[in-house]
Protein backbone atom coordinates (compact mmCIF):
# COMPACT_ATOMS: atom_id res chain seq x y z
CA UNK A 1 0.00 0.00 0.00
CA UNK A 2 2.73 2.42 0.96
CA UNK A 3 4.92 1.70 -1.92
CA UNK A 4 4.89 5.20 -2.90
CA UNK A 5 7.37 6.83 -4.99
CA UNK A 6 10.62 9.10 -3.61
CA UNK A 7 8.17 12.29 -5.73
CA UNK A 8 4.94 11.29 -3.38
CA UNK A 9 7.00 11.03 -0.29
CA UNK A 10 8.61 14.45 -1.01
CA UNK A 11 4.99 16.18 -1.33
CA UNK A 12 3.82 14.38 1.38
CA UNK A 13 6.67 15.47 3.61
CA UNK A 14 6.09 18.94 2.18
CA UNK A 15 2.89 18.98 3.13
CA UNK A 16 3.69 18.69 6.58
CA UNK A 17 6.05 21.12 6.63
CA UNK A 18 3.91 24.02 4.65
CA UNK A 19 1.03 23.30 6.74
CA UNK A 20 3.12 23.13 10.05
CA UNK A 21 5.61 26.54 9.34
CA UNK A 22 1.95 28.33 7.91
CA UNK A 23 0.12 28.00 11.09
CA UNK A 24 2.98 28.58 13.31
CA UNK A 25 3.52 31.92 11.92
CA UNK A 26 -0.23 32.81 11.24
CA UNK A 27 -0.33 31.89 15.15
CA UNK A 28 0.95 35.19 16.85
CA UNK A 29 -0.70 37.11 13.69
CA UNK A 30 -4.46 35.69 14.52
CA UNK A 31 -4.17 36.20 18.31
CA UNK A 32 -3.33 39.47 17.90
CA UNK A 33 -6.67 40.03 15.58
CA UNK A 34 -8.53 37.88 17.62
CA UNK A 35 -7.91 40.17 20.41
CA UNK A 36 -8.38 43.12 18.71
CA UNK A 37 -11.63 41.56 17.32
CA UNK A 38 -12.80 40.44 20.99
CA UNK A 39 -12.32 42.99 23.27
CA UNK A 40 -11.46 46.24 20.72
CA UNK A 41 -13.52 48.73 19.71
CA UNK A 42 -12.29 51.16 17.19
CA UNK A 43 -13.19 52.82 13.65
CA UNK A 44 -13.27 49.85 10.56
CA UNK A 45 -13.17 47.35 13.28
CA UNK A 46 -16.25 45.75 10.55
CA UNK A 47 -13.83 46.10 8.18
CA UNK A 48 -10.90 44.57 9.55
CA UNK A 49 -13.17 41.57 10.81
CA UNK A 50 -14.79 41.17 6.75
CA UNK A 51 -10.70 41.73 5.42
CA UNK A 52 -9.68 38.67 7.68
CA UNK A 53 -12.86 36.59 6.69
CA UNK A 54 -12.26 37.56 2.80
CA UNK A 55 -10.07 34.09 2.24
CA UNK A 56 -12.73 32.46 2.99
CA UNK A 57 -15.03 33.65 1.32
CA UNK A 58 -12.74 34.68 -2.09
CA UNK A 59 -11.95 31.88 -4.99
CA UNK A 60 -8.24 30.62 -3.41
CA UNK A 61 -7.80 31.62 -7.29
CA UNK A 62 -8.11 35.16 -6.68
CA UNK A 63 -6.42 35.14 -3.31
CA UNK A 64 -3.34 32.73 -5.04
CA UNK A 65 -3.13 35.93 -8.20
CA UNK A 66 -3.22 38.48 -5.64
CA UNK A 67 -0.90 36.78 -3.49
CA UNK A 68 1.15 36.70 -6.79
CA UNK A 69 0.75 40.24 -7.81
CA UNK A 70 2.05 41.72 -4.46
CA UNK A 71 4.41 39.27 -3.40
CA UNK A 72 5.75 38.01 -6.37
CA UNK A 73 9.43 38.59 -7.76
CA UNK A 74 8.15 41.61 -9.98
CA UNK A 75 5.80 42.77 -7.78
CA UNK A 76 6.84 46.24 -5.63
CA UNK A 77 6.54 44.45 -2.32
CA UNK A 78 8.12 41.11 -3.49
CA UNK A 79 11.18 42.73 -5.25
CA UNK A 80 11.48 44.95 -1.84
CA UNK A 81 11.96 41.97 0.18
CA UNK A 82 14.06 40.33 -2.14
CA UNK A 83 16.32 42.88 -2.83
CA UNK A 84 16.32 43.96 1.33
CA UNK A 85 16.26 40.77 3.02
CA UNK A 86 16.39 37.81 0.66
CA UNK A 87 13.34 36.70 1.20
CA UNK A 88 11.63 35.16 -2.09
CA UNK A 89 8.00 33.83 -2.06
CA UNK A 90 7.33 32.86 -5.47
CA UNK A 91 7.99 29.76 -7.01
CA UNK A 92 9.34 28.54 -3.51
CA UNK A 93 8.05 26.95 -0.58
CA UNK A 94 8.00 29.78 2.00
CA UNK A 95 5.12 30.89 -0.96
CA UNK A 96 3.02 27.88 -0.36
CA UNK A 97 3.32 28.62 3.33
CA UNK A 98 2.16 31.86 3.35
CA UNK A 99 -0.40 31.02 0.89
CA UNK A 100 -2.41 28.36 2.76
CA UNK A 101 -0.83 30.65 5.92
CA UNK A 102 -3.45 33.13 4.70
CA UNK A 103 -6.17 30.61 3.59
CA UNK A 104 -6.31 29.29 7.26
CA UNK A 105 -5.74 32.80 9.12
CA UNK A 106 -10.05 33.23 9.18
CA UNK A 107 -10.43 30.09 10.13
CA UNK A 108 -7.57 30.57 13.22
CA UNK A 109 -8.78 34.01 14.62
CA UNK A 110 -12.52 33.05 14.55
CA UNK A 111 -11.68 29.80 16.93
CA UNK A 112 -9.39 31.96 19.34
CA UNK A 113 -11.79 34.94 19.24
CA UNK A 114 -14.30 32.82 20.52
CA UNK A 115 -13.11 31.41 22.71
CA UNK A 116 -11.22 35.46 24.19
CA UNK A 117 -15.12 36.70 23.76
CA UNK A 118 -16.22 33.58 26.21
CA UNK A 119 -13.34 34.14 29.13
CA UNK A 120 -15.13 35.72 32.90
CA UNK A 121 -12.94 39.00 32.06
CA UNK A 122 -13.62 39.24 36.41
CA UNK A 123 -10.67 37.16 36.29
CA UNK A 124 -8.45 39.52 34.29
CA UNK A 125 -9.90 42.44 37.46
CA UNK A 126 -8.73 39.83 39.58
CA UNK A 127 -5.29 39.92 38.27
CA UNK A 128 -5.16 43.75 38.26
CA UNK A 129 -5.91 43.97 41.87
CA UNK A 130 -2.90 41.54 41.97
CA UNK A 131 -0.58 43.79 41.01
CA UNK A 132 -0.85 42.62 37.14
CA UNK A 133 -0.38 45.04 34.34
CA UNK A 134 -2.08 44.55 30.88
CA UNK A 135 0.47 42.66 29.72
CA UNK A 136 1.03 40.17 32.26
CA UNK A 137 -2.64 39.87 32.57
CA UNK A 138 -2.88 38.79 28.96
CA UNK A 139 0.08 36.36 29.55
CA UNK A 140 -0.47 34.84 32.40
CA UNK A 141 -4.42 35.11 32.60
CA UNK A 142 -6.10 35.39 29.43
CA UNK A 143 -3.90 33.62 26.95
CA UNK A 144 -3.97 30.26 29.41
CA UNK A 145 -7.97 30.59 29.79
CA UNK A 146 -7.63 30.82 26.02
CA UNK A 147 -5.45 28.03 25.36
CA UNK A 148 -8.96 25.57 24.25
CA UNK A 149 -9.85 27.54 22.08
CA UNK A 150 -5.98 28.64 20.58
CA UNK A 151 -5.61 24.44 19.87
CA UNK A 152 -8.78 23.88 18.09
CA UNK A 153 -7.44 26.86 15.97
CA UNK A 154 -4.18 25.79 15.25
CA UNK A 155 -5.79 22.69 14.39
CA UNK A 156 -7.98 23.87 11.72
CA UNK A 157 -5.45 26.02 10.63
CA UNK A 158 -3.47 23.11 10.03
CA UNK A 159 -6.28 20.99 8.55
CA UNK A 160 -6.88 23.57 6.32
CA UNK A 161 -3.39 24.47 4.86
CA UNK A 162 -3.03 20.80 4.02
CA UNK A 163 -5.87 20.90 1.95
CA UNK A 164 -4.62 23.94 0.53
CA UNK A 165 -4.59 23.82 -3.51
CA UNK A 166 -6.16 26.87 -5.41
CA UNK A 167 -4.26 29.49 -4.08
CA UNK A 168 -1.16 27.85 -3.90
CA UNK A 169 -0.72 26.53 -7.57
CA UNK A 170 -1.46 30.39 -8.29
CA UNK A 171 0.52 31.68 -6.58
CA UNK A 172 3.65 29.44 -6.31
CA UNK A 173 3.09 26.63 -9.11
CA UNK A 174 3.40 23.16 -8.58
CA UNK A 175 7.00 22.22 -8.73
CA UNK A 176 7.73 18.61 -7.26
CA UNK A 177 10.12 19.02 -4.47
CA UNK A 178 9.62 22.89 -4.18
CA UNK A 179 6.01 23.33 -4.19
CA UNK A 180 4.69 20.43 -5.21
CA UNK A 181 1.55 19.30 -1.55
CA UNK A 182 -0.32 16.37 -1.18
CA UNK A 183 -3.26 18.09 -3.47
CA UNK A 184 -0.81 19.25 -6.45
CA UNK A 185 0.47 15.83 -6.84
CA UNK A 186 -3.11 14.44 -6.36
CA UNK A 187 -3.91 16.47 -8.87
CA UNK A 188 -0.60 16.19 -11.23
CA UNK A 189 -1.04 11.96 -10.87
CA UNK A 190 -4.90 12.34 -12.11
CA UNK A 191 -3.87 14.15 -15.27
CA UNK A 192 -1.58 11.15 -16.50
CA UNK A 193 -2.83 8.04 -17.83
CA UNK A 194 -2.36 5.03 -15.02
CA UNK A 195 -1.54 7.72 -12.11
CA UNK A 196 -4.90 7.15 -10.09
CA UNK A 197 -3.32 4.04 -8.40
CA UNK A 198 -0.41 6.42 -6.71
CA UNK A 199 -3.55 9.01 -6.66
CA UNK A 200 -5.37 7.14 -4.37
CA UNK A 201 -2.63 6.16 -2.09
CA UNK A 202 -1.75 10.26 -1.40
CA UNK A 203 -5.74 10.27 -1.07
CA UNK A 204 -5.21 7.47 1.77
CA UNK A 205 -2.47 8.89 3.74
CA UNK A 206 -4.32 13.09 3.24
CA UNK A 207 -7.21 11.08 4.96
CA UNK A 208 -4.92 9.46 7.65
CA UNK A 209 -3.16 12.57 8.52
CA UNK A 210 -6.17 14.64 8.76
CA UNK A 211 -8.01 12.03 11.33
CA UNK A 212 -4.63 11.63 12.95
CA UNK A 213 -4.90 15.90 13.56
CA UNK A 214 -8.29 15.97 14.03
CA UNK A 215 -7.84 13.16 17.01
CA UNK A 216 -4.82 14.98 18.58
CA UNK A 217 -6.52 18.30 18.96
CA UNK A 218 -9.76 16.82 20.00
CA UNK A 219 -7.26 15.42 23.13
CA UNK A 220 -5.29 18.62 23.76
CA UNK A 221 -8.71 20.63 23.77
CA UNK A 222 -9.69 18.03 26.07
CA UNK A 223 -7.09 18.02 28.31
CA UNK A 224 -6.76 21.84 28.41
CA UNK A 225 -10.77 21.82 29.10
CA UNK A 226 -9.85 19.62 31.96
CA UNK A 227 -7.15 21.53 33.22
CA UNK A 228 -9.25 24.64 33.51
CA UNK A 229 -11.83 23.17 35.82
CA UNK A 230 -9.43 22.04 38.25
CA UNK A 231 -9.04 18.08 37.12
CA UNK B 1 -3.61 58.74 64.49
CA UNK B 2 -3.63 62.51 63.28
CA UNK B 3 -4.59 61.53 59.50
CA UNK B 4 -7.38 59.34 58.07
CA UNK B 5 -6.63 55.85 57.22
CA UNK B 6 -8.96 56.48 53.84
CA UNK B 7 -10.28 59.47 52.57
CA UNK B 8 -12.59 58.90 49.83
CA UNK B 9 -15.32 61.18 47.81
CA UNK B 10 -17.13 59.71 44.60
CA UNK B 11 -18.96 60.38 42.11
CA UNK B 12 -20.46 57.94 39.47
CA UNK B 13 -23.50 57.93 37.28
CA UNK B 14 -24.45 54.17 36.52
CA UNK B 15 -27.00 54.73 34.01
CA UNK B 16 -30.28 54.55 36.13
CA UNK B 17 -28.43 54.53 39.46
CA UNK B 18 -26.37 57.57 40.45
CA UNK B 19 -23.55 57.13 43.34
CA UNK B 20 -22.46 60.17 45.62
CA UNK B 21 -20.96 59.20 48.62
CA UNK B 22 -18.20 60.92 50.43
CA UNK B 23 -16.60 59.11 54.01
CA UNK B 24 -13.14 58.97 55.71
CA UNK B 25 -12.03 56.73 58.08
CA UNK B 26 -9.18 56.01 60.52
CA UNK B 27 -10.18 52.98 61.71
CA UNK B 28 -8.66 49.87 61.27
CA UNK B 29 -11.68 47.79 60.27
CA UNK B 30 -14.42 49.75 58.19
CA UNK B 31 -17.63 48.36 57.10
CA UNK B 32 -20.19 49.42 54.00
CA UNK B 33 -23.24 48.08 55.06
CA UNK B 34 -26.81 48.49 53.44
CA UNK B 35 -29.38 46.51 51.35
CA UNK B 36 -28.85 45.52 47.90
CA UNK B 37 -28.19 47.51 45.31
CA UNK B 38 -27.06 50.27 47.34
CA UNK B 39 -24.14 50.73 45.73
CA UNK B 40 -21.76 48.77 48.12
CA UNK B 41 -19.40 46.66 45.54
CA UNK B 42 -19.54 50.12 42.74
CA UNK B 43 -17.98 51.72 45.81
CA UNK B 44 -15.25 49.31 46.44
CA UNK B 45 -14.78 48.88 42.42
CA UNK B 46 -13.70 52.75 42.75
CA UNK B 47 -11.28 52.38 45.75
CA UNK B 48 -9.98 49.56 43.78
CA UNK B 49 -9.50 51.13 40.75
CA UNK B 50 -11.66 48.81 38.99
CA UNK B 51 -14.45 51.37 38.31
CA UNK B 52 -13.58 54.85 37.53
CA UNK B 53 -15.34 57.86 39.15
CA UNK B 54 -17.21 60.56 37.20
CA UNK B 55 -15.38 63.25 39.67
CA UNK B 56 -13.78 63.04 43.02
CA UNK B 57 -10.79 61.69 45.46
CA UNK B 58 -10.04 58.37 46.82
CA UNK B 59 -6.91 58.77 49.32
CA UNK B 60 -5.66 55.62 50.70
CA UNK B 61 -2.93 56.10 53.85
CA UNK B 62 -2.14 59.61 52.79
CA UNK B 63 -1.53 58.67 48.84
CA UNK B 64 -3.99 59.98 46.20
CA UNK B 65 -5.23 57.50 43.95
CA UNK B 66 -7.70 59.32 42.25
CA UNK B 67 -8.15 62.58 41.73
CA UNK B 68 -10.54 63.86 38.86
CA UNK B 69 -9.35 67.90 39.57
CA UNK B 70 -5.96 67.02 39.50
CA UNK B 71 -5.99 64.10 36.76
CA UNK B 72 -4.93 61.51 38.91
CA UNK B 73 -5.54 58.13 38.28
CA UNK B 74 -3.38 55.15 39.79
CA UNK B 75 -3.88 52.10 37.60
CA UNK B 76 -5.91 49.23 39.41
CA UNK B 77 -2.24 47.32 39.18
CA UNK B 78 -0.22 49.76 40.49
CA UNK B 79 -2.73 50.47 43.75
CA UNK B 80 -1.26 47.80 45.91
CA UNK B 81 -4.94 47.05 47.32
CA UNK B 82 -5.74 43.83 47.69
CA UNK B 83 -9.34 42.39 47.09
CA UNK B 84 -11.56 39.74 48.17
CA UNK B 85 -14.37 38.90 45.60
CA UNK B 86 -17.70 37.96 46.35
CA UNK B 87 -17.29 34.64 44.45
CA UNK B 88 -13.53 34.32 45.25
CA UNK B 89 -12.14 34.79 41.87
CA UNK B 90 -9.24 32.30 42.34
CA UNK B 91 -7.35 31.44 38.88
CA UNK B 92 -9.25 28.53 37.28
CA UNK B 93 -5.72 27.35 35.81
CA UNK B 94 -3.37 27.31 38.29
CA UNK B 95 -2.86 25.63 41.78
CA UNK B 96 -3.40 27.39 44.93
CA UNK B 97 -0.11 27.51 45.38
CA UNK B 98 0.38 29.49 42.69
CA UNK B 99 -2.46 31.70 43.27
CA UNK B 100 -1.13 32.49 46.41
CA UNK B 101 1.73 33.38 45.31
CA UNK B 102 0.02 35.34 42.11
CA UNK B 103 0.47 38.65 43.57
CA UNK B 104 4.24 38.34 44.76
CA UNK B 105 4.95 37.13 41.19
CA UNK B 106 4.00 40.44 39.94
CA UNK B 107 5.04 42.51 42.03
CA UNK B 108 8.69 40.76 41.54
CA UNK B 109 9.06 40.81 45.57
CA UNK B 110 11.47 38.09 47.24
CA UNK B 111 9.27 35.06 48.26
CA UNK B 112 9.62 35.48 52.14
CA UNK B 113 8.54 31.88 53.43
CA UNK B 114 7.53 33.07 56.88
CA UNK B 115 5.34 35.85 55.30
CA UNK B 116 3.30 32.44 53.15
CA UNK B 117 3.78 30.24 56.30
CA UNK B 118 1.91 32.36 58.41
CA UNK B 119 -0.74 33.26 56.17
CA UNK B 120 -1.09 29.85 55.60
CA UNK B 121 -1.52 28.75 59.14
CA UNK B 122 -4.04 32.19 59.88
CA UNK B 123 -5.88 30.29 57.52
CA UNK B 124 -5.58 26.85 57.64
CA UNK B 125 -4.90 26.35 54.44
CA UNK B 126 -1.62 24.40 53.72
CA UNK B 127 -3.50 21.00 52.96
CA UNK B 128 -4.76 22.87 50.26
CA UNK B 129 -1.60 23.48 48.46
CA UNK B 130 -1.89 20.98 45.64
CA UNK B 131 -4.88 21.22 45.15
CA UNK B 132 -6.79 23.08 42.06
CA UNK B 133 -9.57 25.89 43.08
CA UNK B 134 -12.07 23.77 40.82
CA UNK B 135 -12.43 21.02 43.49
CA UNK B 136 -12.34 23.32 46.66
CA UNK B 137 -14.91 23.93 48.63
CA UNK B 138 -17.09 27.25 48.95
CA UNK B 139 -15.46 28.04 52.67
CA UNK B 140 -11.67 26.65 51.13
CA UNK B 141 -11.65 29.01 48.26
CA UNK B 142 -13.01 31.83 50.28
CA UNK B 143 -10.00 31.22 52.59
CA UNK B 144 -7.74 30.93 49.66
CA UNK B 145 -9.02 33.83 48.16
CA UNK B 146 -8.29 35.80 51.65
CA UNK B 147 -4.84 34.45 50.95
CA UNK B 148 -3.93 35.74 48.09
CA UNK B 149 -4.88 39.10 48.78
CA UNK B 150 -2.92 39.33 52.33
CA UNK B 151 0.37 37.58 50.14
CA UNK B 152 0.66 40.86 47.79
CA UNK B 153 1.29 43.19 50.93
CA UNK B 154 -1.55 45.00 50.08
CA UNK B 155 -1.74 48.46 52.19
CA UNK B 156 -5.76 47.99 52.36
CA UNK B 157 -7.97 44.95 51.78
CA UNK B 158 -11.07 45.11 50.74
CA UNK B 159 -13.59 42.67 51.46
CA UNK B 160 -16.51 42.17 49.08
CA UNK B 161 -19.45 40.11 51.11
CA UNK B 162 -16.82 37.24 51.33
CA UNK B 163 -19.46 35.13 53.38
CA UNK B 164 -22.70 35.73 50.70
CA UNK B 165 -22.26 32.67 48.45
CA UNK B 166 -21.66 30.20 51.78
CA UNK B 167 -24.59 28.72 54.06
CA UNK B 168 -24.98 29.59 57.62
CA UNK B 169 -22.70 26.48 59.31
CA UNK B 170 -20.03 27.37 56.93
CA UNK B 171 -20.12 30.84 57.63
CA UNK B 172 -19.41 30.44 61.00
CA UNK B 173 -16.70 28.27 60.15
CA UNK B 174 -14.93 31.12 58.27
CA UNK B 175 -15.83 33.77 60.60
CA UNK B 176 -13.16 33.42 63.30
CA UNK B 177 -10.61 33.37 60.73
CA UNK B 178 -11.67 36.66 59.77
CA UNK B 179 -11.43 37.86 62.94
CA UNK B 180 -8.05 36.45 63.30
CA UNK B 181 -7.16 38.68 60.40
CA UNK B 182 -8.27 42.07 61.63
CA UNK B 183 -6.07 41.09 64.81
CA UNK B 184 -2.93 39.86 63.15
CA UNK B 185 -2.56 40.65 59.74
CA UNK B 186 -1.63 44.38 60.53
CA UNK B 187 -3.70 45.23 57.12
CA UNK B 188 -6.82 48.03 57.85
CA UNK B 189 -9.73 46.37 55.63
CA UNK B 190 -12.91 47.42 54.37
CA UNK B 191 -15.90 44.53 54.81
CA UNK B 192 -18.64 44.92 52.72
CA UNK B 193 -21.69 43.19 53.65
CA UNK B 194 -25.74 43.49 54.39
CA UNK B 195 -25.56 41.31 57.52
CA UNK B 196 -25.61 43.38 60.59
CA UNK B 197 -24.07 40.16 62.88
CA UNK B 198 -21.27 39.94 60.54
CA UNK B 199 -20.44 43.52 60.55
CA UNK B 200 -20.61 43.57 63.83
CA UNK B 201 -18.37 41.18 65.10
CA UNK B 202 -15.54 42.14 61.93
CA UNK B 203 -15.62 46.37 61.90
CA UNK B 204 -15.58 48.63 64.29
CA UNK B 205 -16.96 51.45 62.41
CA UNK B 206 -20.03 51.31 60.04
CA UNK B 207 -20.54 53.65 56.98
CA UNK B 208 -24.27 52.42 56.10
CA UNK B 209 -25.05 53.26 52.37
CA UNK B 210 -28.58 53.20 50.91
CA UNK B 211 -29.50 54.38 47.30
CA UNK B 212 -26.36 55.40 46.32
CA UNK B 213 -25.81 57.72 49.06
CA UNK B 214 -24.34 57.43 52.73
CA UNK B 215 -27.47 57.38 55.14
CA UNK B 216 -25.12 57.38 57.84
CA UNK B 217 -21.76 56.92 59.74
CA UNK B 218 -20.58 55.72 63.35
CA UNK B 219 -19.38 53.25 65.27
CA UNK B 220 -20.92 49.55 64.69
CA UNK B 221 -23.31 49.87 68.16
CA UNK B 222 -25.60 52.13 66.01
CA UNK B 223 -26.44 48.84 63.98
CA UNK B 224 -28.30 48.16 67.69
CA UNK B 225 -30.02 51.09 67.62
CA UNK B 226 -31.63 51.73 63.93
CA UNK B 227 -32.79 48.11 64.18
CA UNK B 228 -32.14 46.23 60.99
CA UNK B 229 -34.83 44.29 59.21
CA UNK B 230 -33.15 44.16 55.55
CA UNK B 231 -30.32 41.68 56.61
CA UNK B 232 -30.65 38.20 55.89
Amino acid sequence: MFDLSPQDWTAVALSLRVAAVSTVIALPFGIAIAMLLARGSFWGKSLLDAAVHLPLVLPPVVTGYLLLISLGRKAPLGAFLADHFGIVFSFRWTGAAVACGIMAFPLLVRAIRLSIEAIDRRFEDAAATLGANRGWTFMTVTLPLALPGIIAGMMLAFARALGEFGATITFVSNIPGETQTISAAIYSLIQVPGGDADALKLVVISVVICVVALLASEWLAKRATARLHGA
Amino acid sequence: MGRDMLAVHVEKNLGEFSMNVAFTSESRATALFGPSGAGKTSLINMIAGLLRPDRGRVEVDGEVLFDSAARIDVPAWRRRIGYVFQEGRLFPHISVRNNLEYGRWMSGHKFDPAAFEHVVELLDIGHLLDRRPGKLSGGERQRIAVGRALLMQPRLLLLDEPLASLDTARKRDILPYLERLRDEAQVPMIYVSHNANEVKLIASRVVWLDGGRVATTGGVERLDATQVDMLA
